[in-house]
């Protein structure tokens, strides 16, 4: 770390990193024990397996719960599937699929030789999907190495949600021609909550466009397309979050998406899905994103739209680094460390923009390799957009001033309507001016280190490290990982949310001796 | 009470501001067709300010200009909402004051219906657009049973709970089965309890209809695009206020 210009100790930030790991490993301890209905189906899918049911069920979801039914999940369901292959009761993945949802196979679980040999064969077609996420990484590299990368940074990231991939295409496509660097696509509401991924091209979803392979396949040639006319590669954006985080992580490495949206705790403290069922499934997901060179941008932005930005504060640097710890120990990179901050304070209060500044400079600051994502205000726009013009114009000075990597563009027609073709393009030229007149005001600028900026940014890391340390002595359960306790408490934003409590509990499954995973076998590279 | 007009610098300019899109690619002829649109919609004269084209084939517009129109405040009619919109805050404080506990809300999907969607986004934390869900108010216990619910499942929740309202969610209407499901809810909320402390019955979905409450037995129903703030308003509203003494008709 280069010297400080927040006047930081460097102590204090070893100290942060340290109790971020003393805090997250006890979490990875438990994920480690634990396995999900979601990473054993993202492994199936991984094999190979695609497709639903003409009810629309994936066969994934099909195939895995008769073999938990038979079986049990604690196992994985990887030797007792090779093991009906190798014995002849289908000949690939799919008809046994077929087969085992008409109650025509019965699964077991092999022992000695025949456990050795099914290992060995799922290990072979799990690896041939893990080849194809590997060939994708390849192929982005060898397109950006001809076609060339974004321009500049920040890279500037557009949303498109019209509900149907047909529509979002060519509305995905104008934006990049405007300007995108990147493009997220917004998922229909509640899909968090679905405990499959729904299969196919899709035409309706609430706010949202269902993520599904399919789905996932037609953007990306979509923008392929684009990025050579404009000769620069257009990042495609998704969501790894919710019930089936594995999975979704494992169709956008097979299909080449570039950067998924992937918070550590966001879907347990937003949307009430089970502790340790997240973190067992943002575990597996990490490891895919890891090999599959795939950009994860977390969630901090949320418990800022929830809690009073100034307040709270500290709560986005405690759940940076928590991110950031969880991350690297899934395999990610700097690079690859999306993680999120918000220019949320209320622009009444004194002294605003320099409080965001501060807060902006501070994560710039413990991530300086880390491409960050910037996100604009959306509290307190309230429909006067001539304001909300320049309230995006001070975020964007922001951006500016701390090398954000990733810049999500402000809309003055935020919380108004969803944004018109003349919101974007306003939007892009606010954006324009404040990187042309001020892109390089970060050589300048260097606050005072007994100023108002640096005395806020070591106030906010102390009360991080405060927090962290509060965690850390959460005992209130015996035997629990006090994150886990922490988390129950209330300690992240308003929410109660217990280790037992939550969606999706009845899809974990603590392993069992000699449960065996391909996928995590490879990915972990233990063998 | 006078007619007036819209005031730029002066009284009585009638002066007004409009930006728009036209898809046409920038050119004199986009320019003159900005202030066709102007002169229709009553601006005379109307200046183009600005035109700059967006993307292909797409020219937006700021156009300044005199309207004629004079509007009478005397003969505007407003339609009152018959609860007033809180924020969070204002009905945090507002169940502080009047129950000086937490005001209790069960909720779910009853029936096959396994479309949470609805209900998620009137009581998860996540919200709805850009509204905080209900989870959000500190002053309220949200208590969400999710999918597939049977009504007794939903009568005992509530008992155990000690619900001050449930909210019911529905989005599958296959040969009415919303509206089934409805009245047999009600029905059950009306046996199990004597109706001076029945929790307050509110139901939603897409295809809804706002005046069908009295019909279905409930206090309150509501359509498309309700958000969490409107919901915790009513609640808020209706069990923090005075009692209504005659049974309100839903207008």
């Amino acid at each position: 770390m280069a010297a400080s210009q927040l006047g930081i100790d460097r102590a204090d930030v070893r100290r942060a990193r340290t109790l971020a790991r003393q805090v997250g490993k006890p979490i990875v301890d438990l994920a480690r024990r634990h396995t999900t209905v979601s990473v054993e189906r993202a492994t199936l899918r991984l094999a190979g397996l695609g497709g639903a049911d003409p009810d629309g069920t994936p066969w994934v979801n099909r195939l895995a719960d008769v073999v938990r039914a038979d079986t049990g999940l604690e196992h994985g369901v990887s030797l007792p599937v090779w093991d009906a292959l190798l014995r002849g009761e289908a000949e690939d993945l799919l008809t046994l699929a077929q087969k085992a949802a008409a109650g025509s196979v019965t699964f077991r679980l092999p022992e000695g030789r025949d456990s050795t040999r099914a290992a060995g064969a799922s290990r072979k077609a799990v690896a041939a999907g893990i080849r194809q996420i590997d060939r994708q990484r390849v192929a982005r590299e060898k397109m950006i190495a001809r076609v060339g990368d974004a321009p500049s940074k920040p890279w500037i990231y557009l949303i498109v949600a019209t509900g149907d991939i047909h529509e979002d295409i060519p509305q995905a496509q104008a934006a990049a021609r405007e300007g995108a660097d990147v493009i997220a696509v917004i998922r229909s509401t509640g899909q968090s909550l679905l405990d499959f991924v729904p299969e196919g091209a899709t035409r309706e979803g609430f706010a949202g466009t269902y993520a599904t392979q399919e789905n996932f396949r037609l953007m990306r040639a979509a923008l392929d397309e684009t990025s050579r006319e404009l000769g620069r590669y257009v990042r495609l954006t998704n969501y790894a979050s919710g019930l089936c985080m594995p999975e979704i992580a494992t169709l956008a490495g097979l299909e080449r998406l570039d950067m998924m949206l992937n918070d550590s705790m966001y879907g347990i403290l937003f949307r009430d899905i089970n502790p340790v069922r997240t973190f067992v499934d943002q575990r597996f997901s990490r490891q895919i994103h890891a090999r599959a060179g795939i950009i994860i941008n977390t969630g901090e932005d949320n418990y800022l739209t929830t809690a009073d930005a100034v307040e709270a504060a500290h709560t986005v640097t405690t759940s940076q680094l928590l991110n950031e710890y969880f991350a690297k120990e899934a395999g990610l990179e700097d690079w690859q460390l999306g993680l999120g901050h918000a220019f949320e304070i209320d622009p009444e209060v004194p002294d605003s923009f320099r409080l965001e500044l501060a807060h902006a400079m501070l994560a710039r600051e413990l991530f300086p390799d880390a491409p960050l994502k910037w996100m604009p205000p959306t509290r307190h726009m309230t429909g006067d957009i001539f304001k909300g013009y320049l309230l995006d114009g001070f975020f964007n000075l922001v951006g500016a001033m701390t090398g954000q990597g990733i810049l999500l563009v402000g809309m003055m027609t935020e919380a108004v309507v969803t944004p018109w073709i003349s919101d974007r393009d306003l939007a892009l030229q606010n954006v324009r001016y404040v990187m042309n007149a001020a892109g390089n005001l970060r050589e300048d600028f260097h606050p005072s280190p007994d100023g108002f900026i640096a005395t806020r940014a070591r106030e906010v890391l102390g009360e991080a490290v405060d927090l962290l340390e509060e965690i850390k002595a959460d005992r209130s359960v015996p035997g629990q990982p006090p994150l886990l306790s922490a988390i129950a408490d209330g300690t992240f934003g308003l929410m109660k949310r217990p280790a037992d409590k939550g969606k999706g509990l009845d899809g974990v499954a603590r392993k069992a001796p000699g449960y065996y995973n391909p996928a995590t076998e490879i990915l972990e590279g233990t063998k | 009470m006078s007619l007036i007009r819209p005031y730029g610098d002066t009284t009585g300019d009638g002066m007004v501001q409009l930006s728009f899109t036209l898809p046409i690619q920038h050119s004199k002829v986009a320019e003159g067709a900005a202030v066709q649109l102007a002169n229709k919609m009553g601006m005379d004269p109307a200046l183009v300010v600005h035109a700059k084209p967006m993307g292909e084939g797409f020219t937006f517009f700021v156009v300044y200009g005199r309207v004629n129109h004079l509007v009478d405040p005397s003969t505007v009619e407003v339609v009152e909402r018959d609860y007033p919109l809180l924020t969070p805050k204002e009905a945090n404080a507002a169940i502080k004051r009047s129950l000086r506990r937490r005001l209790v809300v069960v909720g779910g999907c009853i029936g096959t219906d396994a479309h949470t969607v609805g209900i998620d986004a009137i009581l998860n934390i996540k919200g709805f657009a850009g509204e905080k869900g209900l989870e959000y108010y500190r002053e309220l216990k949200v208590v969400n049973l999710g999918a597939q619910v049977s009504v007794p499942q939903l009568v005992e929740a509530a008992r155990e709970e000690r619900a001050d309202a449930v909210l019911v969610s529905q989005v599958v209407t296959q040969r009415d089965a919303h509206l089934l499901n409805t009245r047999e809810m009600s029905a059950a909320f009306r046996e199990a309890y004597p109706a001076a402390s029945r929790p307050l019955l509110v139901v939603g979905g897409p295809r809804f209809d706002e005046t069908m409450a009295d019909e279905l037995g409930v206090d309150r129903v509501f359509s498309r695009g309700t958000t969490p703030g409107e919901v915790a308003s009513f609640i808020v509203h209706r069990l923090t206020g005075p009692r209504p003494t005659t049974q309100e008709k839903a207008s």
